[in-house]
Parts: C-alpha cells; sequence; structure tokens
C-alpha cells in the first residue's frame, strides 16, 4: 500500500508522480479529443470482497467513471486537477493541511469550490485509492482527535519539537487517557512494552469513564481505548499495530444500536468507504461482546424504540456482506422484531459495579479473556 | 329543451307561470341564492351582448351589483346597444318565452326567451319590487323609462308606470332589479363570469362595480366587431317530430314539396321530391294534413336520401388570433409562460346543426402546480359556470391522455393536474344544452369527439414548448461543461504537465454531440424579425432541412429572408436546405415578416427533417400526424461515419449510496 521499500525516493515523492500521472492521462484524452474521464473502483456495498489472506473486506473489481460527459464529473475532476495542484504545492512548500483547511481553500477554486466537506473527504480518498498512496502522504490530515488510551501499555512519541517522549498509558496520564495522534506510523508513534491480556475498544465517553472510575483497566489487565462514536483512521490503526505487534487480543463494547454493529464492523472487518486500505486498519481477530439484541432480552435492558432511520440501517445490514454470518444475521432479525435499542450505560440499571462486576466478566469469560 | 319550451306553452293555461317557475327554479338558475344573483348579471349582460352585436355595436358594458342589505342586492346593467322600441320593451323584459330569436336558427347567447324575464320575475317574487328599464333608440329625443310587473298568472307584462327621462346615451338600454342573493368571490361568481365574457369577447369593454372593493375594468383586446352570424333554416337531418309537424301546419306552403323545399336548408326541389317519393308521400298534399305516421314516415326517409350538410357560415367562432389576445388581456397578471397557438376546428355537424370547437391552453406562470387544471368552459361566447361535471367539454378533457401533453394526469383519464388552464368554446346555431339553465353541454360523441381533437391538437404545441423548455436546460447544462469547466481542466492538467494548453474541439464535439438551434423573435418597426442560429456541436459534418411553420392565415408578407427559402406552403410553411455544415460550424437564418401585429407571432415553430432528430436541440422532428400539407421530406443521408458511443460504463458518482457507516 505504502512506500513499501520498492521506490527510492521519499513517500511525498512518489505521491507527487502518481498524481502527475492522473493530470497527464487527463491531458492526453483532451489532447486527442476524447471525453476526459477517471475510472474508480466503485466504492459500494455491494463492490467489497473478502480477502481471504488478509481475512478483512476489500473493493471488488467493479469500477465507475468519472467523466465530464455530465456535469457533476466534469466538475469533480475540475476539483481533482485543483487538488493536484495544491497537493503538489504543499509537498514542494513541505506544508500540510487539515482536510477542512482544504475545503475552505476550494472556496477560490470558482467552478470547482466543494459544496460540503463530506465532498473533499470523499475526493482525497478517490486519490488514495487511484494512486495507491495514503493521504498522509498527500500532507493531507484529518482534523478529527484520535482515541484515548488507559492501560498498562507504553510507547514512544515523537512530539512536535522532534522529541522521542516514552508515555505510559497508566501512569503517565491523566484520567482522560493517552491522546492517540492523528499519525500513528512508526516514525511517529513505536509500542514499546505492553502489561495487559486484552484491549478493550469503548464506544461512548460515559462507559470509558466507568470502566476507568471502577478500575476496571488494572482488576482485569485490560488497555481501555474510547472509540468517540465511529472510530477514525488512527485509532483503528493503532489498535491494529497492538494487535498485530504485541498480540494482544481485542475486543469491542459498544451501544445496542445497528449503527454500533457498524463500529465493530470497521475495526473488525474494514469500512465501506476505506475497503481500499482495510488491510492497513482493520484488525479480523476482532470480538464484540454486546450489546447485542440477545443482550437486551436477556439482561432485560432499558430500551428506545427503534427510529425509521435505525430499522434502514437494520435492513441496509442484512443485505451488508459484511454481515452476512448467522450471528449478525440473527441479531440483526431479533432487533428489527423487538423493534428495541439500548444504550450500553443502560447496565447501570442494575447499579453502577454492575458493568465490572457482573456482565464484563460474563462476557469476557466466554471468550477466555477474564476469569468468571 | 325545446320539450321544455313546449311544455311550458302547454300548460300555461293551466298552471301560472310563477308556479312553474317555482318548481323549476333549478333549471333557470336561481336554485340558491348565491346563483341567482350570478344569473341576474348573466342574462343581462347575455342579451346586452347579442343586442349590441345584431346592431354593430362595438359593446360598452357596465354592471353594478350593491348590497342593500343582508339578504338584498340591486343590479344594474347597462349597455350602449341599439335600445328597445318602447311597445316590446314589456314584451322583452316581463313575459317568459318572447323573444326575437326563438324561431331564428343562428349562433346567439340567448336562444329562449326565458332568461331575462325569469330575472324580472325572480325578482319581483323576492323582494316585491319591480324592474326599472330605461331604453333610448337612436335618434330618440329621450329615453323611454318604465316600470314593469310580470302578471304571474296570465304570464303578460303590465306597466306600472312609463315616463321619459333625459340620457346623455345616445342609445342603449339599462336595467336595475332588486333581489335577494348571496354575494360570493371565488371560482364560481360574478367576477369570474365577467372575467370569462371578457376573454371570449375581447371586443366588449366591460365595467363592474361591485359591493365592496375596486371598480373592474376589462378593457377591449381587439377593436374589430365579430362578423355577423347568419339567419339560416333548420338542416332536415335531426329535425324532431313535433318540430316538423308545428313546421307543417304552419308553413305558407300548398304542397309538400314547397314545403319541404322551402321550410329547410339544403333541400333542393329535386331532393324533396326524392324525400317523399322515398317517404310514400304525394308530392301535392296539403302540408298542413301530414298525419303523425307521414311525418315519422319523411324523418325516416330524411336519414336514406343524400343531402348536403348544412352550411357553417352561420357560425362565428372567436379565431386563434382573439382567443390568444383575450387570453392574455385578461389573465395577464398571472404571468403564464406559455399560450399554446389556440385552434379553431373546421366547423362540423351534429343532428343537422353546425358547430365549432375552439380551444385554448395557458401554461405556467404563477398557476398552481398541484391543482387540477383550471377549466374555461363556453357555449356562443358565454362562460359556463355550473355543472362542470355533466358539461361534455369536461368529459372531453378527462378522455385524453394529458401524459403525453406534459400533464399529469393519474391512470391516463379524469382532470388533468398542472399549471395550466384549458380554454374550450362551443358554438352552434344551436347548442345542445343538458338542460334550460345553459350550464352544460350535453354529451355528444361528435362534438366530444371535435373537442377532444382540438385538445389535442393544442396539446401537441404545448408539449411541444415543454420539451423545447427541458431540452435546452439539459443543453445549458452541457454547455456549462464546454465552456466553463472543461477549459479550467485543460488548462491545469497542462500547468500540471507543465505542457501547452490543448485544443478542446474534439472533446467539445464529443460532449455536446448536438445540433444547437437557438431562435428569437422580435417586435422591431412594425415587424417580427426572426433569428435562427445552427450550432453544428457535433464530430462530423451535418446536413439537414430546417423547416418554419407560421401561423395560419396569418396575413404575414415575408419583407426579408436570408437566405432565400423554399416555400412548402405559402405563406405558411418555408424550409431551408442545410447543406453539410461542418463540425463545430455555424449558419444564421434570417427572416422579416411585415403586416401583423405584435401578439400575432411569439414563438418560433421549428421542424427538421433528414436529420436524427435525438441529435438536434431547439427544433422538433417533423411529425407525422400534423395537419399542414404533407411535406416532401428529403431520405435521411447516410451520416458520416459516426464515432462509436464508448462503452456505457456505471458512473462513478451517480452511484447514490451512502457510504459512511456513521449515522
Amino acid at each position: 500500500m505504502t512506500n513499501d521499500g520498492k521506490y527510492s525516493g521519499s513517500r511525498y515523492d512518489l505521491a507527487v508522480e502518481k498524481l502527475t500521472e492522473i493530470a497527464g492521462t487527463i491531458y492526453n484524452q483532451i489532447d486527442k479529443g476524447q471525453i476526459p474521464k477517471m475510472v474508480i473502483p466503485l466504492r459500494t456495498k455491494s463492490n467489497i470482497r473478502f480477502d481471504s489472506k488478509s481475512a478483512v473486506w476489500k473493493y471488488g473489481k467493479a469500477s465507475g467513471a468519472r467523466t465530464a460527459k455530465k456535469l457533476k464529473g466534469a466538475q469533480m475532476l475540475l476539483r481533482t486537477m485543483y487538488m493536484l495542484e495544491f497537493i503538489e504545492d504543499m509537498i514542494e512548500e513541505e506544508k500540510s493541511s487539515t482536510l477542512r483547511e482544504m475545503y475552505y481553500i476550494s472556496e477560490g477554486w470558482d467552478k470547482a469550490k466543494f459544496g460540503a466537506q463530506e465532498e473533499s473527504n470523499l475526493l482525497a480518498e478517490d486519490l488514495e485509492i487511484v494512486t495507491g498512496c495514503l493521504r498522509e502522504d498527500f500532507k493531507l490530515r484529518p482534523e478529527e482527535a484520535g482515541a484515548s488510551v488507559i492501560g498498562n501499555i507504553t510507547i514512544t512519541e515523537v512530539d512536535r519539537k522532534g522529541r522521542k517522549k516514552k508515555i505510559n498509558c497508566r501512569d503517565d496520564v491523566g484520567d482522560s487517557g493517552y491522546g492517540i495522534p492523528y499519525n500513528v506510523e512508526k516514525d511517529k508513534v513505536e509500542i514499546k512494552d505492553v502489561d495487559a491480556d486484552f484491549i478493550l475498544a469503548i464506544e461512548t465517553g460515559g462507559m470509558f469513564d466507568r470502566l476507568v472510575e471502577n478500575g476496571f483497566d488494572e482488576d482485569a489487565r485490560a488497555v481501555l481505548v474510547h472509540l468517540k462514536g465511529q472510530p477514525a483512521r488512527s485509532t483503528r490503526r493503532f489498535i491494529k499495530r497492538v494487535n498485530e505487534e504485541k498480540g494482544l487480543p481485542v475486543v469491542t463494547f459498544t451501544d445496542g444500536d445497528p449503527w454500533s454493529f457498524r463500529i465493530h464492523a470497521s475495526i473488525a472487518y474494514g469500512a465501506i468507504k476505506t475497503a481500499h486500505i482495510s488491510e492497513y486498519l482493520a484488525t479480523p481477530s476482532t470480538e464484540f461482546i454486546g450489546i447485542t439484541a440477545t443482550d437486551i432480552l436477556h439482561y432485560e435492558l432499558p430500551t428506545d424504540k427503534l427510529t425509521d432511520k435505525d430499522v434502514q440501517a437494520l435492513k441496509a445490514e442484512l443485505t451488508d456482506p459484511r454481515f452476512n454470518d448467522p450471528f449478525w444475521k440473527s441479531e440483526i432479525e431479533t432487533m428489527l422484531e423487538i423493534g428495541k435499542k439500548a444504550e450500553q450505560q443502560a447496565l447501570a440499571k442494575y447499579g453502577l459495579e454492575y458493568v465490572t462486576s457482573t456482565y464484563l466478566p460474563e462476557k469476557l469469560g466466554e471468550l477466555g479473556l477474564m476469569k468468571k | 329543451m325545446s320539450s321544455i319550451a313546449e311544455e311550458m306553452a302547454k300548460k300555461q293555461k293551466e298552471i301560472s307561470v310563477a308556479e312553474f317557475f317555482e318548481k323549476n327554479k333549478h333549471i333557470l338558475g336561481f336554485d340558491s341564492a348565491t346563483r341567482a344573483l350570478i344569473t341576474a348579471v348573466k342574462e343581462a349582460v347575455d342579451n346586452s351582448l347579442d343586442a349590441c352585436e345584431e346592431a354593430g355595436i362595438m359593446p360598452e358594458i357596465f354592471v353594478e351589483v350593491k348590497k342593500e342589505n343582508a339578504t338584498d342586492f340591486r343590479v344594474i346593467v347597462e349597455d350602449n346597444g341599439p335600445g328597445i322600441v318602447k311597445k316590446q320593451i314589456p314584451n322583452v323584459f316581463a313575459r317568459l318565452l318572447y323573444g326575437s330569436r326563438f324561431h331564428a336558427i343562428r349562433q346567439a347567447r340567448g336562444q329562449q326567451g326565458i332568461g331575462i324575464s325569469a330575472v324580472v320575475m325572480y325578482s319581483q317574487l323576492t323582494t316585491g319590487e319591480f324592474a326599472k328599464i330605461w331604453s333610448r333608440t337612436a335618434g330618440a329625443q329621450a329615453a323611454n323609462s318604465i316600470i314593469l310587473r310580470l302578471d304571474t298568472k296570465k304570464n303578460l307584462p303590465e306597466i306600472i308606470k312609463e315616463d321619459f327621462v333625459i340620457w346623455e346615451k345616445e342609445h342603449g338600454t339599462k336595467m336595475e332589479v332588486h333581489l335577494k342573493g348571496k354575494y360570493v368571490a371565488g371560482k364560481q361568481s360574478i367576477i369570474e363570469y365577467l372575467k370569462g365574457t371578457a376573454i371570449v369577447n375581447p371586443h366588449a369593454r366591460i365595467t363592474y362595480v361591485p359591493p365592496e372593493g375596486p371598480t373592474m375594468v376589462f378593457e377591449r383586446a381587439s377593436e374589430a366587431m365579430p362578423p355577423q352570424t347568419k339567419e339560416i333554416k333548420p338542416h332536415p337531418e335531426g329535425i324532431e317530430l313535433g318540430e316538423l309537424l308545428s313546421m307543417a301546419k304552419d308553413t305558407d306552403s300548398t304542397r309538400m314539396s314547397a314545403f319541404m323545399a322551402n321550410s329547410f336548408s339544403r333541400i333542393s326541389n329535386r331532393v324533396a321530391r326524392e324525400i317523399l317519393e322515398t317517404a310514400g308521400i304525394p308530392q301535392g298534399m296539403k302540408p298542413k294534413e301530414l298525419s303523425i305516421e307521414q311525418a315519422k314516415a319523411i324523418i325516416e326517409a330524411i336519414k336514406r336520401v343524400k343531402i348536403m350538410a348544412p352550411e357553417t357560415d352561420c357560425l362565428s367562432p372567436i379565431g386563434p388570433s382573439l382567443i390568444k389576445k383575450g387570453l392574455r388581456n385578461v389573465l395577464g397578471e398571472i404571468k403564464a409562460d406559455f399560450y399554446a397557438p389556440p385552434i379553431t376546428r373546421e366547423p362540423s355537424v351534429y343532428s343537422g346543426n353546425p358547430f365549432v370547437v375552439e380551444v385554448g391552453i395557458v401554461y405556467g406562470g404563477e398557476l398552481n402546480k398541484e391543482d387540477p387544471v383550471q377549466i374555461l368552459r363556453f357555449a356562443n361566447r358565454v362562460p359556463l359556470m355550473y355543472q362542470q361535471g355533466a358539461c361534455v367539454i369536461t368529459k372531453a378533457i378527462e378522455s385524453v391522455d394529458w401524459r403525453r401533453y406534459g400533464l399529469e394526469q393519474r391512470g391516463g383519464q379524469g382532470i388533468p393536474f398542472g399549471p395550466a388552464i384549458i380554454l374550450v368554446h362551443v358554438a352552434s346555431t344551436k347548442i345542445p344544452f343538458t338542460s334550460e339553465s345553459k350550464e352544460a353541454v350535453a354529451d355528444i360523441e361528435n362534438v366530444r369527439e371535435e373537442i377532444a381533437l382540438a385538445l389535442k391538437a393544442c396539446g401537441r404545441s404545448l408539449k411541444t414548448h415543454l420539451g423545447k423548455v427541458t431540452r435546452k436546460e439539459k443543453t445549458k447544462l452541457k454547455f456549462e461543461i464546454v465552456a466553463e469547466i472543461l477549459p479550467k481542466i485543460a488548462e491545469k492538467s497542462a500547468k500540471i504537465i507543465k505542457k501547452p494548453v490543448p485544443k478542446l474541439n474534439g472533446t467539445i464535439t464529443k460532449i455536446m454531440n448536438i445540433v444547437w438551434i437557438d431562435d428569437s423573435v422580435e417586435f422591431v418597426k412594425n415587424k417580427h424579425v426572426i433569428k435562427i442560429n445552427v450550432y453544428n456541436y457535433t464530430p462530423t459534418a451535418k446536413t439537414m432541412d430546417l423547416i418554419l411553420v407560421l401561423p395560419n392565415n396569418n396575413g404575414f408578407k415575408i419583407s426579408k429572408a436570408t437566405p432565400e427559402p423554399t416555400v412548402e406552403k405559402e405563406g405558411v410553411v418555408l424550409s431551408w436546405p442545410i447543406k453539410r455544415l461542418p463540425s463545430t460550424e455555424s449558419m444564421v437564418i434570417g427572416l422579416e415578416l411585415s403586416g401583423g401585429d405584435k401578439d400575432a407571432y411569439d414563438d418560433n415553430e421549428i421542424y427538421v427533417t433528414g436529420i436524427d432528430p435525438v441529435s438536434v436541440i431547439g427544433a422538433e422532428p417533423l411529425p407525422g400526424d400534423w395537419d399542414v400539407e404533407k411535406l416532401i421530406v428529403t431520405e435521411t443521408p447516410a451520416e458520416e461515419a459516426e464515432v462509436p458511443e464508448e462503452e456505457e460504463e456505471a458512473d462513478y458518482d451517480e452511484e447514490g449510496e451512502v457510504l459512511s457507516d456513521d449515522e
């Protein structure tokens, strides 16, 4: 995926070369009197395939064309040209920008101005797919903060002044934990020692704080990671590196609703939107410990009614290849049947200790990660 | 309806007219307080317009409705007609079934002589007040002022008071009645009736003073009187038994053959002999001795003998140009996008009665898109306000599949939806109303079919217009691509790879791949200046014939044309052969028309042949079914080797799937 040694120049030189190739293709098409177009793998649910070698979901062979025949396609091609120029300028001037900054810079691009930031994010991903580079190679970074980590794991991070700092994520941090930076590649972050049995990735801040307060990291020898909703790339990458480099199993613990199922999917199987880098972001061995629809029934949890959007999302998951196994099918169908969802904090119904004294030991015990 | 009249006449001796009126209020248009008020205005205005037209006077009509108290209204209608001689005033206003037109066969608004006297009677019955009439004939020293009562027992007028008054009008009639009613605005209202009247009578100037609010004036849209309608004898086809018997009784002829030839139109002596022979009736028999059986035999014989269709010059259609003017004049404030060229069909015949159908469609602007279309129904230039559902006009509209013509319609039948007004006018010497109240035209197959044909013809223009609009919008997007976006893509890509900016022609023609026809009409110095630009935005040279259709009977003269067109139909259809217009090149056609007024021409009707119409924007393919003479269409030449269309790939940006796993 990245500059894994085949190329002698820097990752940025490779990015410039690849981006210039795109401009060259468009130029040649116009020069030959053809309608300019770019062919890109379709980033759709129906075009992701399970790659048995890496055990994650990647884009399949179906592709679509972005052509100047249609107004939207023409606009996207023009945006692509502007973005190429912008990236090459940044690389030359050794600057970088956030995705949001690039969105605002497009204000000056006239007809190529982005209508919403989502459009510029998607285009940046398109360029990753076409060039095989990462958006970091384009000097683009997300503005969203990475997740927080608390647990007995020691890392080193090169700080903004270029100093390598050693940080123990339990002893050297406050109650909000170690903040994962947007870049967690080896040149920035090294994972040194780990004295824990597993990573527990938690969806909500409330539950993360509850487990911290109850001392669960120490009692259960767990590295707690607060995902902050749908996890950022760097969070997923960090989890994968700890899993691969230190052999720590990963467990996700989320709310019981369709969106939480997708949080697990993006960690375990790869996200549809970033399937071109699933291999780099996803941790296929990740286990899900709820809240499932069965848990809602079994633990008699307080619930909310599914909204129309929830129902739609669940139905979409029934045709999502990532969820095409008996476990998910049955959980999704059960949730549709009962028409209810529950938050992970609903476990507080049985007291503040219940989650750490009963629920998690039961669930983790089944996986052999904790003694019941 | 003549049966009602006959019934009335028969029963007059037995029951009082007032009783008859009371029983038949609904068919006379007085069944509700709201409707009574509208009927009062309508009958008076219809009479005024008829009187003015018969006398060849441009109508100037004044209508006032005053509110007297919660339930009572005073209606005043005044015209500049020829006036009525004193002797006739009582009979015209206060005697049911009295009217000069009862036995005349011609196109007129009033037909039975019931209307205005019914108004007088209604006012008398509801308020006890008598009608006041002023009338002055040309040359008279003063106007007659008469207060009239209708003797409801004898159906005879009674003069309560008469006098002479000084009136500044040289001639005209004024009527004032006091009646119970209810004033409303909206779809069925006096204002709507007067609006409708103004649309189909663009030669009339109508002033209206409502009970509240400002005075409204509908100015003339035309300074020309409609042509006088001719009186004709009844046509034998469709004659009814009772009618034939009473005609035979009343005739001065002494022989059946002479009676037949003299009393009917289109019956020559030879045809009269043939009918009588077929019916087995002696030529010399006295008409007065005609028995019912013999009359039946004659009616049967008429069906078997070939008789010419009735003459149709007794009809006075409004005409396409005046319908458009009338619509624009009255509906101007809704700023419609499009007035489809109105259609006036050739006269046709039902049961021996000539009739003609006219249709106009107004589209867009401030008209509501969500509502059913508005229907404006007219019979002999009179707006029909009630019983829309029972009317053949509505049925004809419902029978057309409007989806083909750009309006929404559930299941392709019923009243269509969309921002449109559909006007239908039926003119006839005898409108087949469903009832005496004259609010709906009976569903006669022949009439319905004629209306449907006119609707479809008008609908085609609407569709052509709408097609033009959407295709031009689509093409505008393509223009945006090639004019604004593509040059920048080329420029940027050239800059990035450090090469000169490439030429765009080839790419432009592939993206556009159309022949673009851009046209305009301007009215400059009493001339219509027409400009047609033809651009070839395709990768190959194009050959085609371009056809321009001018309105029928337009009176235009071509004062200038570059290049010189081929005249396919004198003054109406012009064509220009375009030979090998090279890729990316354009040509201009210019035409100047003199002799028409501004409104007579405002939209070019352009067609093409000899080219694949899909690749042409701004002109329609020459329709196979159109009603001008068929043009000699040049064979479509073999297109130069077209670049094969690239295989269609999925559009990357149109997948429309939510990529994000987020909420």
